[in-house]
């Protein structure tokens, strides 16, 4: 008899069928392939928030010999195109406020003597605060200058944002190599849930959702059909992040691969059966992207990738421990910066692995439901 | 200029006389030719009814005479107003109920129509009368409170119908109002626009049921955006006259003498009525083919009056053939038992709500057993428990001696099943379709490389394999949904109102193979909306109110309302009959 509760011919039949509905469906495709490119744009282009070809004006009242030092510093920088020299405070004023230079510099007349006398040099600069960011970054490089010479330079308060030097650290490549490892999570777990929420509800408005019920398909069957994909599309992406992450950002990878990649297969299960839950109960497909996202940005939110789980309250803290986000978050980016020991990505892991099976077996209980 | 010289040409009494001029209008979507060249006058005090299949291009003339669209040739007037340069004052004087469900479901009976009047520019509290008056027409005065969403199809109709009257329009257009929504609800809108069109009001009724046509008074019958007639519906059915006839109580063999009818040289059509035959001569033919066949059958042979239904289908050069390549392929069906499908006390409760009442039931093998009833009389409901769909809350289902509870892999690999509006996966292309149902019922190597070469030879699918469904014509894709749902050659078929928003031709090719697969012993289990195809049945069941209240044969159920007013009435009539006795009775009983 054809009529056994699993069947590899039926499972193959239904597998090519969702393979097919994901690759010319071109909403899925857009889930499936825009996100990892535009990330990819967004990250190419916050490398070039570096600050280059820029010109400062400089008002130097100090004739000695470290202003005349500083100067010279300063026209050799090879970011700056051009230093601008103007004779008084109120043409530096002007010349920002015109938007001709991004910072200028006021040096006072006691500059070489205070650096002579063995103190620390004060030089006043002032940012145009309507380029707030490029200002910060333009006011860390003046500074690496000025403390070479052995010189401070002093924000004014024209900036409306309050300036801060000290703690100055290339900001472009830490926030990279803390956001890349993130992001592989959350674009798995994006695309692995809308392809699973969209696959019902795409059969539900066509009807052919019936045609599979009344068919002697089992439910587990409809629903390994339907996570493959998902777990295929899901995994890839996840390895094109890091590998990005790898090769063109140059994170460096310490810890295990192969871990890591079980891990990532437990997170993208877990992650299908909420998929295949939000599918079950949806109408239409509409019905299905904004329950996806209902779920899927609180869950970035609480998985501590914007904020650290520990600074949440209590309540918070349990229900982050539900989130099969927060554990792959903690697993990728051990594996990137800190060389995890694999008792720690264990540790990790298992909380993963029950997620997937409850997920999975309530997705299964979910479509079930549709029969009642 | 040519279009001044027309219009000149004809008296202008008639002109004024006439509430639309429709002159030259040409619509194209792209490439689709939605209308061509179409002419036609639409009168005040007359129900005018624009027939036509789906697709005809009803719907297009219609949002062109509201002003919603722009023709691309030709013009349109409303009321004397041009639909193009006076769109505003075509909004007052036409009134046009959408096809779809134009109202919010989230108000009330009461706030929809206060809305409407509201977006009418009229004070909703200065109005009372009116309201009252138009609920008092619809009838809807004990259900104000009740959201618009949760009203039958047949209510909303008549909300829509309010809404649409809200300002008094001079011409009220209807885009297919008789959709979804069952005989006695329907025969209710009739008597509504009756009263309309007496007072002077012109109303475009638009249909794709060629039964209503045949109670307008005028037609305008449009097929592929042509005007293939134009006048009153009498006149075309004149025509016909003397070219259909019935082969009397055929009986069993009925549909062996429908294929034998069909194949015949001289025979245009044809369609089962009951234990009877109707069949349609081609133009000049004569009847002694159809003789010969009656007296070799031992029947009578009776001419009758001619449809509608017979003129369009004679229009467009007549039916299919009768052999359905598809059944002769078949070998016969055998089963253990007698039984093919049966249910007892079968109980569905939604919470309070109870959908299924206590229904039982057997349906022989080979046997077309269809299941009618008015909208939300738990039809469907009950569809759904016998195939499997929805789980049962009391009583039990078999299919072909398999428990649908405990062996529901087994039941349901023995049944087929093809829902309305096709169901197919319009993402994949014809050939990966096939191939999709032939692996989810199992078959492999050899049988599912033969099976799907025979479906694509049986129904022609050749030169479209590689096509989508949706871009295959309505015939092809019918016959593609069919494929898919008899790949594993399943004894018992399951057809949940196939036939809905398909063309009579197209119909006829489907009801061909669906004969021809119950002559092979296939068992049809059919729900539908157009009575005609209730007379397709060997037995009807008819659910009203979750129960159900009749099961029989088509003629003993006409038979039964048989009355001095209707001596030989239709199935419609039967149904009408049947669901408002069973009503009396209920409320007798409460």
């Amino acid at each position: 008899m054809l009529t056994s509760a699993f069947s590899f011919t039926r499972l193959r039949a239904q597998f090519i069928k969702e393979v097919l509905s994901v690759l010319r469906d071109p909403r899925s495709r857009m889930v499936v392939f825009v996100p990892p490119i535009l990330q990819l744009l967004v990250f190419a282009f916050a490398a070039t928030l570096e600050v280059r070809n820029v010109d400062i004006a400089v008002y130097n009242q100090d004739a000695g010999r470290w202003s005349h030092e500083l100067v010279q510093r300063l026209d050799s920088a090879r970011f700056i195109t051009h230093v601008r020299h103007v004779d008084s405070q109120w043409q530096l004023h002007e010349m920002i406020d015109r938007g001709e230079v991004i910072a200028a510099l006021a040096i006072p007349v006691d500059f070489s003597r205070t650096i002579a006398a063995g103190d620390s040099g004060r030089a006043q600069v002032l940012v145009d605060g309507r380029r707030s960011n490029s200002g910060q970054i333009t006011v860390a490089y003046l500074s690496t200058i000025a403390a070479d010479v052995g010189a401070e330079v002093v924000p004014d308060a024209q900036a409306p944002t309050p300036v801060v030097v000290r703690h100055w650290f290339n900001p472009n490549l830490v926030y990279r190599w803390f956001i890349v490892p993130g992001l592989t999570g959350i674009l798995a777990l994006f695309s692995a849930l809308l392809i699973t929420s969209l696959s019902i509800a795409r059969e539900r408005e066509l009807g052919t959702f019936d045609q599979l019920l009344v068919s002697p398909t089992s439910t587990p069957e409809i629903i390994i059909s339907k996570s493959l994909p998902a777990l295929a599309i899901g995994t890839l992406l996840g390895l094109f992040m890091i590998s990005a992450g790898v090769f063109l950002f140059g994170i460096p990878f310490t810890g295990s691969f192969v871990l890591l990649l079980a891990s990532l297969v437990l997170f993208i299960l877990s992650v299908v059966g909420i998929g295949l839950m939000i599918s079950a109960v949806s109408m239409t497909q509409q019905q299905a992207i904004l329950g996806a996202f209902a779920i899927g940005v609180p869950a970035v939110l609480m998985s501590g990738f914007a904020t650290p789980v520990e600074n949440m309250p209590i309540v918070l803290q349990w229900m982050a421990q539900a989130i099969p986000l927060t554990h792959f978050l903690i697993i990728v980016e051990g594996s990137f910066l800190k060389a995890m020991p694999p008792g720690d990505v264990l540790a990790s892991l298992w909380p993963l692995a029950v997620i997937a099976l409850a997920t999975l077996t309530m997705a299964t209980v979910f479509v079930r439901g549709r029969l009642q | 200029m040519q279009a001044n010289a027309a219009m000149a040409a004809t008296p202008t009494s008639a002109v004024a006389a006439a509430a639309v001029v429709i002159e030259g209008v040409d619509k194209h979507f792209g490439k689709v030719q939605a209308l061509r060249s179409l002419s036609a006058h639409i009168h005040y005090g007359r129900l005018t009814g624009l027939v036509g299949p789906d697709g005809a291009g009803k719907t297009t003339l219609m949002r062109i005479l509201t002003g919603l669209l722009v023709p691309n040739a030709g013009r349109v007037t409303l009321a004397g107003y041009d639909v193009v340069r006076d769109n505003d004052a075509i909004h007052v004087a036409s009134g046009y109920m959408p096809q779809r469900f134009g109202l919010y479901e989230d108000l009330s009976v009461m706030e929809n129509m206060r809305l409407y009047a509201r977006l009418r520019g009229m004070d909703a509290d200065r109005n009372a009368d009116l309201f009252a008056e138009l609920l008092d027409f619809t009838r809807l005065g004990p259900f104000t409170k009740r959201l618009a969403g949760k009203l039958s199809g047949g209510m909303k109709q008549k909300l829509g119908l309010a809404c649409a009257l809200m300002a008094r329009p001079k011409v009220l257009l209807l885009d297919e109002p008789g959709v979804g929504v069952d005989p006695v609800s329907r025969q209710d809108l009739w008597r509504m626009v009756q009263a309309l069109t007496d007072e002077g009001m012109a109303v475009v009724w638009s249909t794709a049921y060629l039964d209503e046509a045949e109670r307008c008074e005028s037609v305008l019958l449009l097929n592929q955006g042509q005007l293939l007639f134009d006048g009153p519906p009498q006149q075309l059915t004149a025509q016909l006259e003397g070219r259909s006839f019935r082969l009397e109580n055929v009986g069993a063999e009925r549909r062996a003498v429908l294929t034998e009818a069909l194949d015949l040289e001289s025979v245009s059509d044809g369609v089962i009525q009951g234990a009877g035959v109707r069949v349609v001569l081609r133009g000049g033919a004569q009847a002694s083919q159809i003789q010969a066949l009656a007296d070799r059958a031992q029947v009578a042979l009776a001419p009758v009056p001619a449809r509608f239904e017979d003129a369009f289908i004679d229009l467009l050069g007549g039916g299919p053939g009768g052999t359905s390549q598809l059944a002769e392929r078949l070998s016969p069906v055998e089963l253990g038992s007698q039984i093919a499908v049966s249910c007892r006390n079968l109980t569905k409760r939604f919470g309070e709500f109870t959908a299924t009442d206590q229904v039982s039931f057997e349906v022989r093998k080979g046997e077309i057993f269809g299941l009618l009833g008015p909208n939300g009389a738990g039809k469907s409901t009950t569809f759904k428990m016998l195939c499997g769909l929805l789980k049962p809350t009391a009583g039990e289902a078999h299919v072909v001696g398999h428990d649908l509870r405990r062996a529901t892999g087994a039941a349901k690999s023995r049944l087929g099943y093809m829902a309305q509006k096709f169901s197919l996966y319009g993402l994949l292309s014809v050939q990966q379709n096939l191939e999709f149902s032939a692996g989810v019922y199992g078959l492999e190597g050899n049988t599912r490389r033969e099976r799907i070469a025979e479906m694509i030879e049986t129904f022609d699918l050749g030169e479209w394999l590689s096509a989508t469904p949706d871009s295959l014509p309505l015939g092809h894709k019918q016959r593609l949904a069919l494929a898919c749902s008899l790949m594993h050659r399943p004894p018992v078929l399951f057809l949940d109102e196939p036939t809905s928003g398909v063309d009579p031709i197209t119909r006829r090719e489907f009801w061909t193979h669906i004969n021809g697969l119950a002559r092979k012993g296939v068992t049809i289990m059919v729900t539908t909306h157009f009575m005609d195809e209730a007379e397709y049945c060997d037995r009807v069941a008819m659910l009203s109110r979750a129960r159900l209240i009749a099961l029989d044969t088509p003629d003993a159920l006409k038979r039964a309302a048989a009355n001095v007013e209707h001596p030989d009435p239709t199935m419609e009539d039967a149904f009408i009959h049947l669901v408002e006795s069973a009503d009396r009775e209920m409320e007798a009983a409460a």
